[in-house]
Parts: C-alpha cells; sequence; structure tokens
C-alpha cells in the first residue's frame, strides 16, 4: 500500500510498504478515506519527539471504511464507514473506566509517560497512523464509532482531534459566564478552543498567534478578538492591559513545544533541545491569567523537562489543568453542535493533497505557505467503493 | 496594535481616552483607574455570538466532572483484552511490570540504532538519559535510513522529501534567500579555509 514515510527531521515521502494485517482478535483494518495532518505532528516532522522510527507513517487524525475485522469484532462490520479517535484505547482499564480514554494504561507498552496514539513515534506505542491507504485499528469494538449519514466526512474527520481538543481545551479552563479567555495560538485546535469558549459562555474572547491570515481567519470564524504577538512588547503586560490590569480569567495553551516569541526559548527548547520544546507560551499563560484564574494546556510537550515559572503559579494560586482529550467522550455533544449549526469545523479545511504528494503537503503545512491552516491528505483508494457502488447503479 | 473588540467598544461606557481593549499607537491599552475587576458584556451584548451558553450549564459539558464511572459513549467490554501475540521485538518501558495486553509492532529496534534504544529502555523514564539516548538513536536512524535507501539501490531525492516544490512555488523569494544565504555561507568558510591555508605556507 501508499504510505507517508518518515526519513529524518523535515523529510518524509509516500512510500509503498507492506498492508497491515490483523494482529489481534479485537482489531479491524480501515481504508483510509481522509487523514489530516495536525499541528502536533509538526513535532515529530521537526525531530523532537523521542523514538521517532525511520519508516514510521504519522497520521492521527483519519475516517475510513472497514475492510477487515478480527475474530471477537462485534460492533463494526466490513462497510461501515468510521471515524477513529486518536487515542487508542482498551475500554477497560481503570483509566478507560473513569472515561480517561486518552490516558489508557493497557496499550502502549513503551512507555507510562503517555497513552497510545496512532502514529505518533513508539513513546506513543509504535502504532502506525493512519496517512496511508490502509491502517490497523485495535480494539475497533471500542475506539472507533460509525459517522451517521448526516455529518460530512470533512467535519468527521475534524472530530478525531482537532475539534474534541480545542473543545477540551476550553472545558479544562471551566470557563464561567462572561469569563475572558485568552487562546495562545491560531491553529485548528486554538480556533476550535475559541469558538468552544463562546459555547461555554465566555465573555471575551482574545486569540494570540503571529501569523496575520490565521488572526483574520479566526477572528472572523469565532468572532473574538486578536492579538498578533509580534507587535507587542510583553506579552503578560499586553493582556493585563486588556483586562483592566487584571488578567485573564482562562488562559489556554494551543501550541506547545514550538512556540515563537522569546529568542531564549527557542534556542534552548527547540534549537539545542535543552528542554522539551519552547515554554514561552506557558510563561505567557502562567503570567498573563489573574491570580486564582484556569490555565489550561493541550499543546504538546515532549518528555524530559520544561523551564517554566511554576512559583508565579503557586503563589497566584492558580489551577493548571491538561490533559491529551479524551475524543470518544466528547463526540456526542459535538456533532450536536455540528447539527444545530453551532460549528462548522470543516470551515477550517485549506487544502485538500493527494497523499503521494506528502512532501509538500507537510512542508506547505509546516512552513505555513499558502495561507495554509488544516491539510487533507486524499489516499489514492478513498473512493475505491463508492466507484464500485456507482457503477452498479448505473 | 489594534485589536478587533466589537463588544468592548460598542458598549464602552467609560470616558478614558482609549477603551478597555483598544490600544494606542505606543502598545497602551485604555483601563479605568481605581477599578479592579473588568466589566463584563452582558447576555444581550453576546446575542451575535453563534452558539454563546449552549454549554454554559456544567451539565452539558462531557468532561465535566472529569472522572466519571462506568464510562459512557463505548461498549464497555467485559474484561481486559486477551495479550497479543508478539512476534517482533518490543521494547517495554520498565516502568511497567511487562508488556501490555496490546502494543504496536511496526519497525522494530535494529541495528546501531536498535543497540542504542535497548540501551535507552534499560533506564526508566524518570531517568533524563532514556529520553537522550532515543533522540540520539533517532538520529542514529536517520543515517541508517539513508543506507537503507541506497542498499536498495534507491538514490534518496532529500530536496523531494524536504518539500522544495512546495518552497519554489509558494515561496520562491524566501526559497531564493535560503539558496543566497547557504551560498554565502558555504563561500565564505571555503576563503577562510583558503586564507588559512595560504598562512601555513
Amino acid at each position: 500500500m501508499l504510505a507517508m514515510n518518515y526519513r529524518g527531521p523535515y523529510r518524509v515521502r509516500a512510500d509503498h510498504k507492506p498492508d497491515p494485517v490483523i494482529e489481534h482478535p479485537g482489531d479491524a483494518i480501515v481504508r483510509v478515506t481522509r487523514a489530516c495532518i495536525c499541528g502536533s505532528d509538526l513535532h515529530l516532522y521537526h525531530g523532537l519527539v523521542p523514538d521517532t522510527r525511520v519508516g514510521h507513517t504519522f497520521g492521527h487524525e483519519f475516517i475510513g471504511v472497514v475492510e477487515e475485522v478480527g475474530a471477537s469484532v462485534q460492533n463494526l462490520k466490513v462497510g461501515d464507514k468510521v471515524l477513529v479517535p486518536f487515542n487508542i484505547f482498551c475500554g477497560s482499564c481503570t483509566l478507560c473506566q473513569s472515561e480517561l480514554f486518552g490516558n489508557c494504561h493497557n496499550t502502549n507498552a513503551q512507555a507510562t509517560a503517555v497513552g497510545a496514539i496512532y502514529g505518533y513515534s513508539h513513546t506513543a506505542g509504535g502504532y502506525d497512523g493512519g496517512q496511508a491507504e490502509y491502517v490497523r485499528v485495535p480494539m475497533a469494538d471500542v475506539g472507533p464509532m460509525v459517522i451517521p449519514d448526516d455529518i460530512h466526512d470533512d467535519d468527521a474527520v475534524l472530530l478525531t482531534d482537532a475539534l474534541p481538543t480545542g473543545y477540551q481545551a476550553a472545558e479544562m479552563g471551566d470557563i464561567k459566564e462572561g469569563d475572558t479567555v485568552v487562546v495562545f495560538g491560531a491553529g485548528p485546535v486554538g480556533i476550535f478552543a475559541a469558538k468552544s469558549a463562546w459555547l461555554m459562555g465566555a465573555g471575551r474572547v482574545i486569540v494570540v498567534d503571529e501569523i496575520e491570515y490565521r488572526l483574520e481567519f479566526v477572528k472572523r470564524y469565532a468572532q473574538c478578538e486578536i492579538v498578533n504577538f509580534k507587535e507587542v512588547r510583553d506579552m503578560a503586560l499586553h493582556i493585563k492591559k486588556m483586562t483592566d490590569w487584571v488578567g485573564a480569567d482562562v488562559c489556554i495553551d494551543a501550541v506547545g513545544c514550538e512556540a515563537a516569541g522569546n529568542t531564549m526559548q527557542t534556542i534552548t527548547g527547540v534549537y539545542t533541545m535543552m528542554q522539551a520544546g519552547s515554554a514561552t507560551v506557558l510563561h505567557w499563560c502562567i503570567n498573563s491569567v489573574r491570580k486564582g484564574g484556569n490555565v489550561s494546556i493541550v499543546g504538546v510537550y515532549g518528555p524530559t523537562f520544561n523551564a517554566v515559572p511554576i512559583g508565579n503559579a503557586l503563589n497566584k494560586g492558580l489551577t493548571l489543568r491538561m490533559n491529551q482529550a479524551s475524543v470518544r467522550r466528547h463526540l456526542p455533544r459535538l456533532i450536536e453542535h455540528i447539527r444545530a449549526g453551532r460549528i462548522d469545523p470543516k470551515q477550517i479545511i485549506t487544502h485538500r493533497v493527494p497523499l503521494e504528494e506528502v512532501s509538500d503537503a507537510y512542508h506547505i503545512f509546516s512552513s505555513k505557505l499558502d495561507n495554509c491552516i488544516k491539510t487533507i491528505l486524499i489516499p489514492p483508494r478513498a473512493n475505491e467503493v463508492r466507484a464500485v457502488k456507482a457503477s452498479v447503479q448505473h | 496594535m489594534e485589536t478587533r473588540n466589537d463588544i468592548v467598544s460598542a458598549n464602552d461606557q467609560h470616558d478614558g481616552h482609549h477603551a478597555p481593549g483598544e490600544h494606542d499607537g505606543d502598545g497602551h491599552v485604555g483601563h479605568v483607574h481605581g477599578h479592579i475587576a473588568p466589566r463584563r458584556p452582558t447576555r444581550e451584548q453576546l446575542q451575535h455570538i453563534q452558539g454563546w451558553g449552549a454549554d454554559l450549564d456544567r451539565k452539558d459539558r462531557p468532561g465535566v466532572p472529569m472522572e466519571r464511572t462506568p464510562p459512557r459513549f463505548i461498549h464497555v467490554p467485559d474484561s481486559d483484552p486477551v495479550p497479543q501475540e508478539q512476534h517482533v521485538e518490543v521494547l517495554v518501558s520498565t516502568e511497567r511490570p511487562g508488556r501490555t495486553p496490546l502494543f504496536g509492532s511496526v519497525q522494530p529496534p535494529s541495528g546501531l540504532s536498535g543497540a542504542i534504544r535497548r540501551l535507552a529502555f534499560k533506564s526508566t523514564e524518570n531517568d533524563v538519559r532514556h529520553w537522550l539516548l532515543l533522540l540520539l538513536a533517532d538520529r542514529v536512524n536517520m543515517v541508517e535510513g539513508i543506507g537503507e535507501d541506497l542498499a536498495k539501490g534507491k538514490v534518496p531525492n532529500i530536496l523531494a522529501e524536504m518539500g522544495i516544490k512546495s518552497e519554489l512555488k509558494h515561496n520562491p523569494a524566501g526559497l531564493a534567500k535560503k539558496v543566497a544565504i547557504g551560498a554565502a555561507v558555504v563561500g565564505a568558510a571555503c576563503y577562510l579555509m583558503k586564507r588559512r591555508d595560504r598562512n601555513y605556507r
């Protein structure tokens, strides 16, 4: 099959590799019809995540059609069109029993520091991802969801990660009516976090980034205020001034380990890897939020350590919340929002690229060329079944 | 710097030079002296926001409370998954009692990078050497990958893998700048080396 193939930092290509096979009676094989490139894939692409092996196929945001099921699978059948949450989880461990599906303890042998994620290095379990024609989906009875007929495929693929992560970011901020919410990062997750903040009753939503076209998009899409940090001398001071010198009620980190905005952080966190990524946005969050406020972190950081002003967090009495999104439990409510027209996720998609051109797709997304916000990869066999059905009808 | 806040600026009540959230040319933002809490917009002022307040009630937020037992929305299995059969080498964190019932089996460790990874997995995740060794293994693996390509008779097109085509299409000026900087650095290095050689003669 054709699949994205990681060759080293900043180097990926489309290559042929063996089709995945059923390795466990609970597995399914899914033929991928759409796969997104996620902002967190860029951390892999840039070589920042330990144990990212050459030959690995990325991709944790994908939908597809079930092609084969293992002997014990009962809730899915061949031909079902499914969206697959990015978490690989068992449904039975203590964490899954508490709905913390992103923190499953039964699916990642290689690290306890993170749950298992499709196509996200061996640190996240060593499973190939969905930027391919086919993918192995473990625990097929538990993770995937059959896509309702009235949900567009482009919305469905954004329900696998970007939208639930943005929503959970807002949710972890424990937003109260009238709160001022600052979202750092105008990428897909930040855009959805801003949108979700309104759903939860925010009084002001301010999005911070340096990419002007993304700021203009989020201003229009999420009806929020925007700040370009390149035009601001000090981010925390600026937020204080914008909030009558109190600070924001809630700050959300939707950027993670490759944040720009502080040269020293970039040198120590990205170029020399002396810490697990640039902690610029963590600083901004802790220092911009009001005393007693909430900081919600969904930006991804590496497993070693970061220099953060934890003393300020203590002395200000902050609540810090963070996690990988527990996608499955957010799906019913988010589908209601889509049906009600409160969120139209597919509007953020700017690029559709054949899987064969994955090298260019990654470069465009990584370098933010061509006003790129969200890229979808289309595998060559994405429409195979539909074509067969069409020919039968004729 | 300009921010755009229709809510606040449209409803600004105070008579300062700048509305809250409105900036002057020097980056300063207007505020009301003596106020310690920012004013909050009313529901009427937020009516134009699509979907505002749909999840204001915490009961509508699926992640509140953070932990819920039994779990909703999934088909809960009766027991832990049966163990997956192991056919390739899988490295296991020393912070676990053993392999998990399910595991990824792609790209098993091999070559020099594999040896470094095995060494890394002798330390705990709590030991930073574990992660640094894995990063080292990744870099070694990258060189091994080029070797594998060459061994198969394939010369990797590194520029294509880095997306040079899209750079040329969407950012030709940036590409030209990178080429110029690269050429200048190489030229300067060559000049310095030649000068050093002359000095040694």
